[in-house]
């Protein structure tokens, strides 16, 4: 496996989603990767409920993959209930008034169907690829699941202990992402970003049947929820289905706006430090808080993108060239952008010191960096080639009905219309060095930054005697 | 982001394998199912054979390739060659250095993954259509003219070093090396396909020159191309791309081995989750019991969230994320493996229940019930699972030429797997599971 690539991975991991049922799968940033002019006919209408329905059609092969997408993500937590979003997403699997505890599951493996979940801090997905002539059973049961679903105590402790052991896997056995768990706490001081997924070890503990249901009530409605249909399948075909099926889903709650408490303007940098046994490579990482496509103004956010990729995107960086094969300090470095947040994100700059570099002399030389780009300025030929990179990588997206109705799920669930997905290339294209000069001086200023530093040994336990 | 990066991370049952240092996802999980693909079969003006399936649905062409070689045509002492080879190909090629090339790569924007694997090393690009003459000249000189130059050698050491300092505290690294070393011994299956901090070290720029001129030949090579590509203009592909490596490879013979069965290892590591690892008898992809063992994996902890193991370990007993079984199958040998991570204090009650399912498997074979979903499960998912995207599809067509199915495959396989009869699973899961497993557990000393 190309080891550049994995640069990207560690964003990803850094970025949103977790899966249930099975094993991770990351969000896409969602307007990483629309389609241009001749991308699918991509459609949309609403059901009486409130419910939207978008249809993108890929007939190449006889598959379809059936999404539903929730405005509900770990974010929407009340104070102490951290990991609910992520724990119900699990339940939903458990049964409804009219289908046992798996059934669901086993009715799609009947099939030769596949099927997951993931929850993120601003929604949870529910999806089955399937061959169309099941596409009506699997819209049959996932609308079934929306209002009906049935939870006993006995199936509810079991699940409670498989997600302690999801989050042993992801988290506790990795001192990597405990320190990330760490960073994102100090980063977002007031927003319940701050919060992982997967939620506090001792909160997720507590977590009760009642909780699960609570949220549940909130959230789990057809005016909350939007039904992503991509593959072998016709809009027609598609609404006389939707209108069968989640058309008579009433609607269960109205969850109104989603307003989340804000960040405050950030004052003082910070330092999260960890050291651990199981540590062999230190890491540095910085994070600095910036808008994200949905709080950002004068397309802010397409300027972070282009930036994030002159930065640290691929071996021709800046961060790069410089720290891995000019200075010969780092073995990775680059930067990421997480910009398909709803509220206020993250911009992240990481390096990996070589063997016997100390991680403060690889955060001194990506700190010379980004000086020099704020004193400088970008070129135009960078600005060039980050935007048509990030235009390319969107035709490749068209290969894939899963990938793409990914991006469509999440960015409508974010609050785009079909048309800003499809406009993100030219958007991407009209980025200006200007533009990307000015949120550079104005985001990377150390007082919205966090600065993580893991590193091997122990450090020797205080007498407190 | 892009969604290649989604696909790698979207990795399961089949990267633990790869974590073993073994098994290309091909070799795990093979085709089939009754689904239109219409292979041609098409030989190059310059004699090279390619599968090739024509699709001007997007402006897109994917191009999958496998040699035979791997880690295990890695010299004793520089293991890790394949591997760091999967970092030097487009690290400077023909005229171009290092800078000048990824420049290059970058203008084009094509997609590209060369890996390394037990058995095969193999690539696969993604090219526009529009961009598509430039593309394959630069995976031409990838392929056939790499420049080894000593800067990016040096780094890309360092990187892969880093990475394999940290393999040294992961509990599935660790896990995975034991229970490669229990299982092959002094076997070249033994050996770390991602190399040691030593035999990286080691590995010179000769070492990748050799490698490269005794593994990549023409001989020694299968090739699937899927896309907006007539089979002209294909086969003219072929030929820039693949016609200029030498005519014959130089394999070292790997011989065939029986893996070890029977060991137990427990090996102590401060951690809050123990990995646990078992491996049972198994058989090659040749095999004439393969879809009946295929079917007997299904049941006991293959694909889907309705296994036994999933519903006896996750779904009844909440002991852990994940429970599994995969076939590894190799061009030499072959096992079958298991999964799972629990908290210290219940895994010795984790492998209990675990091999409470291979007894019973064991012993009393599947119900008739169990092999009908089986099939079901097995058939239906092909088309959904690997006739999706067209990079997907390439792969298919590697991995058919590599398994010497035929062009037919995606049409037989059905029968293949209807075929097989409650008899044949119940001798198999006896075959595969009537043993003392080999048991690795990496964690916390129990009390």
């Amino acid at each position: 496996m190309k080891l550049k690539s994995g640069f990207l991975i560690l964003a990803l991991a850094a970025s949103a989603a977790f899966t249930v049922t099975h094993m991770g799968v990351s969000a896409v940033s969602p307007a990483a990767a629309e389609s241009e002019v001749a991308g699918p006919k991509v459609t949309s209408f609403f059901l009486d409920n409130g419910m939207q329905v978008v249809v993108i059609p890929d007939r190449r092969a006889p598959v379809v993959t059936h999404m539903v997408w929730y405005k509900a993500g770990a974010a929407d937590e009340p104070p102490g209930k951290s990991g609910i979003a992520h724990y119900l997403e699990h339940l939903m699997f458990k049964g409804t008034k009219t289908t046992k505890n798996g059934e669901f599951s086993a009715r799609v493996a009947a099939i030769g169907g596949q099927e997951n979940a993931f929850t993120s801090k601003d929604y949870t997905a529910y999806f089955q690829r399937v061959t169309p002539e099941a596409l009506p059973e699997m819209m049959a049961l996932e609308a079934d699941r929306m209002e009906n679903l049935v939870l006993r105590q006995e199936d509810i402790l079991a699940e409670r202990d498989v997600v302690q052991e999801e989050r042993n896997s992801r988290t506790e056995n990795n001192p990597g992402s405990l320190l990330r768990e760490a960073m994102g706490a100090a980063l977002y001081q007031n927003h319940p970003y701050g919060i992982p997924i997967i939620g506090w070890q001792h909160e997720v503990n507590s977590l009760t049947k009642d909780d699960a249901i609570a949220f549940y009530d909130r959230f789990y409605t057809p005016n909350n929820a939007i039904l992503v249909v991509a593959g072998d399948i016709d809009e027609a075909t598609v609404r006389k289905l939707a209108l069968e099926t989640y058309g008579k889903v009433e609607r269960r709650a109205e969850p109104g706006e989603r307003v989340r408490p804000k960040e405050p303007e950030p004052r003082a940098e910070r330092r999260v430090r960890m050291s651990d046994p199981r540590v062999r490579t230190p890491q540095f990482q910085r994070l600095y808080l910036t808008p994200s496509y949905y709080t950002d103004e004068n397309n802010e956010a397409e300027a972070l993108e282009v930036l994030s990729e002159i930065l640290g995107g691929g071996t021709t960086s800046r961060m790069y060239r410089e720290l891995v094969i000019g200075q010969k300090i780092a073995t990775q470095a680059g930067a990421w952008y997480q910009g398909g947040s709803l509220d206020a994100t993250e911009f992240g700059v990481y390096a990996s010191p070589r063997g016997g570099v100390k991680p403060a002399q690889v955060e001194t030389a990506t700190e010379a960096v980004l000086a020099e780009l704020l004193e400088n300025g970008v070129t135009q030929q960078e600005v060039d080639r980050a935007a048509k990179r990030l235009i390319r990588s969107s035709i490749f997206t068209q290969d894939s009905q899963s990938t793409l109705a990914r991006i469509y799920g999440g960015s409508l669930t974010l609050g785009s219309t079909i048309e800003d997905i499809q406009n993100w290339p030219k958007k991407i294209g009209a980025v200006t060095v200007e533009d990307v000069n000015a949120v550079a001086r104005k985001y990377f200023d150390i007082r919205r930054s966090v600065t993580g530093v893991l590193l091997p040994q122990a450090r020797q336990p205080k007498n407190e005697g | 982001m892009s969604d290649m990066i989604v696909k790698k991370t979207a990795r399961r049952i089949r990267n633990l394998a790869a974590g073993l240092g073994m098994a290309a996802a091909a070799q795990l999980a093979l085709p089939g199912a009754a689904y239109a693909v219409d292979i041609q079969t098409i030989t190059s003006d310059g004699g090279i054979k390619f599968l090739l399936v024509e699709d001007y649905t997007v402006p897109l062409i994917a191009l999958s390739f496998s040699f035979n070689g791997g880690h295990s045509q890695d010299a004793v002492g520089k293991e890790g060659t394949s591997e760091l080879l999967t970092n030097m190909l487009d690290e400077g090629a023909g005229e171009m250095d290092s800078k000048s090339f990824q420049e290059a790569l970058d203008d084009n924007g094509m997609r590209y993954r060369f890996s390394a694997g037990t058995d095969k090393f193999s690539g696969s690009v993604q090219v526009l259509k529009s961009d598509a003459d430039r593309s394959f000249e630069l995976l031409s000189l990838m392929l056939t003219n790499p420049r080894f130059d000593e800067e990016p050698i040096e780094r890309m050491k360092a990187t892969r070093m880093n990475s394999l300092r940290a393999e040294q505290t992961n509990p599935q690294s660790i896990a995975a090396k034991a229970l490669r070393e229990t299982l092959f011994d002094d076997h070249p299956y033994s050996r770390p396909g991602n190399g040691t901090l030593e035999s990286m070290e080691a590995i010179t720029r000769d070492d990748l020159i050799a490698y490269h001129k005794n593994v990549l030949a023409r001989d020694n090579v299968v090739i699937g191309i899927v896309g907006a590509i007539s089979p002209e203009e294909a086969a003219k592909v072929v030929d820039k791309v693949f016609g200029k490596l030498p005519e014959k490879a130089n394999l070292k013979p790997v011989p065939d081995v029986t893996p070890a069965i029977g060991e137990e290892k427990a090996i102590t590591f401060d951690t809050p989750q123990t990995v646990i690892s078992l491996a049972l008898p198994g058989l090659k992809r040749d095999d004439e019991d393969f879809y009946a063992a295929y079917v007997v994996n299904y049941i006991l902890g293959g694909g889907s969230f309705s296994s036994r193991l999933y519903e006896e370990v996750r779904e009844k007993r909440g002991l852990a994320y994940g429970a599994y079984s995969y076939l590894a199958t190799y061009d030499s040998t072959g096992f079958t493996g298991i999964g799972t991570a629990t908290r210290a204090e219940r895994a010795q009650q984790t492998v209990d229940v675990v091999r409470n399912e291979i007894t019973r498997l064991a012993e009393e074979g599947p119900t008739p019930e169990e092999l009908e979903k089986a099939k079901k499960y097995i058939i239906g998912s092909y088309a959904i699972s690997n006739l999706d995207t067209s990079g997907k599809i390439a792969s298919v067509l590697t991995a058919i030429q590599t398994a010497k199915l035929g062009t037919d495959y995606i049409d037989q396989r059905g029968d293949y797997i209807g075929s097989v009869s409650l008899e044949d699973t119940k001798r198999v899961a006896k075959r595969l599971l009537d043993a003392e497993p080999t048991i690795i557990t990496v964690g916390r000393a129990s009390e």
